[in-house]
């Protein structure tokens, strides 16, 4: 009774087909079964919005006259260092960079209001933001200054790209040092004082779809609010971590590095974030379509929050010494009840990771296909999978003497 | 003659009946206690009304500092901005009060003004800048 991705698209173009969210889904596979249900539904939306830190977005200016070179010179968008070392007329922002008058940390903990996720917000919101760049000049390159307003709409490429994006799964993190940290993961409570995490859970992409049977290079996606393409598996993509008996990573696992045109994104779903004593970052909302070509993909797609389990970390020591200590398993429905056990002692749970967001994208991009907007692509290109052995691995250090 | 209110955010293991008594006697303080929230073992937090003369006060912020108390005068408002929250949730362990809370069914964060102390410590803890203060 397998289906075809393009006959899955033969019906989204007809209005025939049926999508549904992992919720409805959910729903559906308790009422009727995998079998029954994975004959009946052909596609199952998935949706997550979180902090991502490795986003950013490169850009083609236009050349003004006379022209100038930004690769290899300075150019700053809102205060923030940009990349330059592109050509001529194109430069890279990424989520985390900050201006050179930013203090940091040195008042702890630091700030950080308004960084590169901000900065592409605004560009997304339609706002004017103040481009400066110094360059060297060269015969065909006189210029050496530029100073102007620029805005996404006098850019001829606004490009969304995030080299690790919706992570297959995370740790929640706790404290089990006596003060107070400040982390990615939010503020951490001294002696388990708190508990953060950050997935969807049941709704998370890539924990919809464990074994890369469907997703792979090439898979079009919900992004940032637009339309986006899987165009690689993300860094630090890691298939060799534990699973449980239903074939799912406990812990992080794989990623996707994701592409898409910013002139169709909106801020609703693309934010910038200041994580205190951290950094700045951007808050990504991505949704994946999931083909329903078999049972297997549907028994998996259907996974509950009971039934997806991650590690507990503590990142008052061992997370920065690169430290792996094993503070247990809790699944999704636990951390979503507002509290855990860790090691005897109720601790209250948080996300960072947005639910309601979750479960908002996942019904746009349901309503997109119904309406014969958004059809699925065939991948181009396969992720490393479970059993190939792909991995991360720490930086053994060489030094320099 | 003095008025004010204020915040304290008591270290663990110091018990705060004690302290405030001490106020009472020692400071000829006018003490009215706002709000409390002092758990066993916890970080506690207390809202606090002084009333009495400039320099018993003086004396007694001293004497609260020198206790490893950490005190803050009480904001005006802390506001809830709604259109910037996108229910993360990572405010709702910070705040001491329970003012901020997660529904556990619909994972929507809700934030229940009367029971916002204005202490801010969920205006760190909100990466997109939703808790704001206003003096
Ligand atoms: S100021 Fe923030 S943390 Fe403090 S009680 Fe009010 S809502 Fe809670
Ligand atoms: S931390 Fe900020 S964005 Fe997150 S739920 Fe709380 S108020 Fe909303």
């Amino acid at each position: 009774m397998s289906k075809t991705i393009a006959e899955i698209n033969d019906k989204i173009k007809k209005g025939k087909a049926v999508v549904v969210t992992v919720e409805e889904l959910i729903g559906l596979v308790e009422e009727k079964g995998v079998s029954k249900s994975a004959q009946t539904v052909d596609v199952v939306t998935t949706g997550t919005m979180g902090p991502m830190c490795s986003s950013g977005a490169y850009f083609n200016i236009g050349q003004p006259k006379p022209k100038i070179k930004l690769g290899g010179g300075k150019a700053y968008l809102n205060d923030i260092p940009v990349y330059t070392g592109l050509a001529a007329g194109d430069f890279f922002i990424g989520a985390g960079a900050l201006p050179d008058s930013d203090p940091r940390n040195k008042i702890y903990p630091g700030k950080f209001a308004y960084g590169g996720g901000h900065a592409i917000e605004d560009l997304v919101a339609g706002q004017d933001l103040r481009f400066t760049a110094t360059a060297y000049g060269t015969d065909c390159y006189p210029r050496k200054e530029l100073s102007t307003w620029l805005s996404i709409r006098d850019m001829n490429e606004a490009v969304l790209f995030n080299p690790r994006n919706i992570y297959q799964n995370y740790n929640v993190a706790v404290n089990l040092s006596d003060r107070v940290i400040y982390t990615y993961m939010g503020i951490l409570k001294p002696n388990l004082g708190n508990a953060n995490y950050c997935s969807a859970g049941q709704l998370s992409p890539l924990l919809k779809d464990p074994g890369f049977l469907t997703i792979g290079i090439g898979t079009r996606v919900f992004l940032g609010g637009g339309v986006g393409y899987i165009a690689w598996w993300g860094t630090q993509h890691n298939t060799s971590v534990k699973t449980n008996r239903n074939g799912v990573p406990t812990a992080p696992a794989g990623t996707a590095a994701l592409i898409g045109d910013l002139k169709q994104m909106s801020p609703e779903w693309l934010k910038g974030a200041s994580f205190t004593g951290y950094g700045a970052t951007m808050v990504v909302g991505v949704g994946v379509p999931i083909p329903i070509l078999n049972e297997e993909i549907c028994r998996h797609a259907a996974l509950p929050d009971e039934k997806l389990s991650t590690r507990i970390v503590d990142y008052g020591r061992d997370y920065p010494q690169g430290r792996m200590r094993d503070l247990g398993t809790v699944n999704y429905a636990q951390l979503k009840s507002g509290t855990i056990r860790v090691r005897d002692k109720q601790v209250p749970t948080a996300s960072l990771s947005s639910y309601p967001r979750a479960i908002k994208i996942a019904s746009i991009l349901k309503s997109w296909i119904e309406e014969g907007r958004f059809f699925l692509t065939e991948r181009v290109g396969e992720f490393p999978g479970p059993g190939s052995g792909y991995s991360y691995h720490p930086l053994k250090e060489r030094p320099i003497t | 003659m003095i008025s004010k209110r204020i915040v304290l955010h008591f270290p663990r293991d110091l018990v705060s009946e004690p302290t405030i008594s001490r106020l009472v006697k020692k400071y000829d303080l006018e003490c009215n206690i706002l709000r409390a929230n002092i758990t066993p073992r916890q970080v506690g937090i207390m809202v606090l009304g002084l009333k009495g003369g400039n320099k018993q006060y003086k004396d007694a912020i001293v004497y609260l500092k020198s206790l490893n108390i950490t005190v803050q005068p009480l904001s005006q408002d802390v506001t809830w901005n709604e259109d910037l929250c996108t229910d993360c949730g990572a405010c709702v362990t910070i705040c001491p009060t329970e003012a901020l809370t997660k529904d556990p069914n619909t994972q929507k964060v809700r934030f229940d003004k009367d029971a916002c102390i204005g202490c801010e410590l969920c205006i760190p803890a909100c990466p997109m800048g939703a808790m704001e203060v206003h003096f």
